[in-house]
């Protein structure tokens, strides 16, 4: 109990007085965790729409796929991307391992399925009858799926607070393709890590409460858009 | 009908939902962070030589030295090193593979068979502590007595103490392993012999929770002994010396060796300079060095 006092209050003053590790891993985690949620959405919204709008041979086989994706386990995806990026590997020559974007490709990798699994739930979710009806007023295939997307908007916001939460977290992925390297691939969730593993118990609360800061910011402002969007709409 | 529809693009909605409303503002941000991560590694990438990869043992890690040590040598070379913490087996497998330039091992015997394989182009000695045998203060194998750390191991698996071992084929894993052997007893049956596979700080908490014996080395018992409870129980024995070495992989393990930067960084942390960071390199903490410098010059043709 003594040492978890003290390391709470060691914590809070490691908090008030933040060094530059502090400040280049919450950085980095939101550099490396924001890029790979926006490429995900880039990629993940249109094609959960796409699946969510159109019939095509192999769609379930797709689908099926996304959906065990939800729950890949991040280090499965570090192993796989790592042995990608190695240098005997097939993309060695760009000698992406232990760099940030080699994390931005795993934390992708993590949340397009989130991200896609979700949009496809958002736009089902919605009354058919409206495709429909959008169909008669003579929009394109590409305006019905821009129009049932904004209208799908509120839970596609929470397929990207989903994704964003996932690769936040997620370590076993970034400890291994970015190698914790301090001040270029350290994020917050591997920095705990390496603090928990020297005993430095401390360092490692207060990271953790940093993490859970930021995380509960970022949704705080995506919650506020929601439930906003929510009042307006009803 | 057209009207209708057109209206129902305009931006106008209502702030609430302007992150979606106005994709432009959405796409900007996520350009920024997009090329906030990949800018700075292309810049580097550009005007710099190429990084280092070096693999050391997680127990040299964790003591922070290499923080201290590196920027320097980063600065004063422009060569960045990416330090990859494993145990020393695996560090000289990945020298194997030509995925690490240079290693920082501990485990003499895997590192003799490396080099007689033709895979290292270089080895050095860099620095010692040493390997102390640790557990509870009850000591209930009676390991303070022994006079041998063979005795020491036959004195565990004698009794009913617990063995917490790194069983993850680092330098202290391999010794750990030839003590066994030495007892030319087999190791403790499974239930009072757990293998962590996890690095030295770990292994030692795990060890201090449950009350039983490890094999450690001296720099990182230092480093956790405020958080676990455990004893240095046996020392001194001159098979627990631990000797760390550098090593350059070969140009021939793999297409994208860096041998020169490996060379390079080599030739740094067996300077003078580095040895004197290390006479002193955890005195005020602990109150004792965690190395001892012991450097053989760094001469690429002797090797």
């Amino acid at each position: 109990m003594q040492l978890i006092l003290e390391a709470i209050r060691e914590a809070g003053s490691r908090l008030l007085s933040p060094d530059s590790d502090l400040l280049s891993a919450t950085w980095r985690t939101l550099q490396v965790s924001g890029t790979a949620t926006f490429i995900s959405l880039l990629l993940g919204v249109p094609s959960g729409v796409a699946l969510a709008l159109y019939r095509f041979p192999g769609r379930i086989f797709i689908v099926a796929l996304i959906n065990t994706g939800m729950g890949l386990p991040p280090v499965v995806v570090g192993l796989f991307v790592m042995l990608l990026l190695w240098r005997s590997g097939p993309f060695g020559a760009l000698e992406l391992l232990y760099t940030p974007s080699a994390m931005v490709i795993a934390q992708t990798l993590i949340a397009l399925p989130v991200v896609a699994g979700l949009s496809l739930a958002a736009l089902q979710s919605l009354p058919a009858r409206l495709r429909l009806q959008l169909q008669a007023l003579g929009a394109s295939t590409l305006q019905t799926a821009w129009l049932l997307s904004r209208e799908a908007r509120l839970p596609l916001l929470a397929a990207l607070m989903a994704g964003f939460g996932a690769v936040i977290s997620e370590v076993g992925a970034s400890l291994m393709v970015g190698g914790n390297l301090r001040g270029s691939t350290r994020v917050l969730t591997t920095a705990v890590v390496l603090e928990a593993s020297k005993g430095n118990f401390a360092s490692g609360i207060a990271l953790g409460l940093v993490l859970l800061v930021l995380a509960y910011a970022i949704n705080d402002v995506l919650t506020r858009l929601q439930q906003r969007g929510r009042e307006r709409k009803s | 009908m057209r009207m209708k529809l057109l209206s129902l693009f305009r931006p106008t909605q209502g702030r609430a939902c302007q992150i979606l409303s106005r994709p432009g503002a959405f796409l900007l941000t996520g350009a920024f962070f997009l090329a906030a991560a990949i800018l700075p590694g292309r810049s580097l990438a550009a005007d710099t030589s190429r990084p280092v990869v070096f693999a050391v043992g997680t127990s040299t890690y964790d003591t922070e030295l290499l923080d201290l040590l590196l920027p320097d040598f980063e600065a004063e070379t422009g060569t960045l090193v990416k330090v990859v913490a494993i145990g020393s087996g695996q560090a000289l497998a990945m020298a194997e593979r030509g995925e690490a330039d240079l290693v920082l091992s501990h485990a003499p015997e895997a590192e003799k068979a490396f080099m007689a394989r033709g895979l290292g182009s270089g080895r050095w000695r860099m620095m010692t502590n040493d390997f102390v045998v640790v557990g509870p203060s009850s000591d209930p194998a009676r390991v303070q007595h022994a006079q041998s750390a063979r005795e020491v191991f036959q004195r565990i698996e004698r009794s009913e103490a617990l063995f917490i071992s790194r069983g993850d084929e680092s330098g202290t894993h391999m010794l750990e392993k030839r003590l066994w052997r030495l007892t030319e007893h087999p190791p403790p049956p499974a239930a009072r012999y757990i293998e962590t596979g996890q690095g030295q700080g770990m292994t030692l908490r795990i060890a201090s929770e449950k009350g039983a014996y490890a094999l450690a080395d001296r720099a990182t018992f230092l480093i956790q002994v405020q958080v676990i409870d455990l004893e240095v129980l046996y020392e001194g024995d001159p098979i627990l010396r631990n000797v760390y070495h550098l090593i350059i992989s070969s140009p021939e393990n793999g297409p994208r060796v860096n041998e020169e930067g490996a060379r390079q960084l080599a030739r740094y942390l067996l300077s003078p300079r580095v040895l004197g960071v290390l006479e002193e390199f955890g005195r005020t903490r602990f109150g004792r060095p965690l190395f001892v410098p012991d450097a053989e010059p760094f001469n690429m043709d002797a090797h």
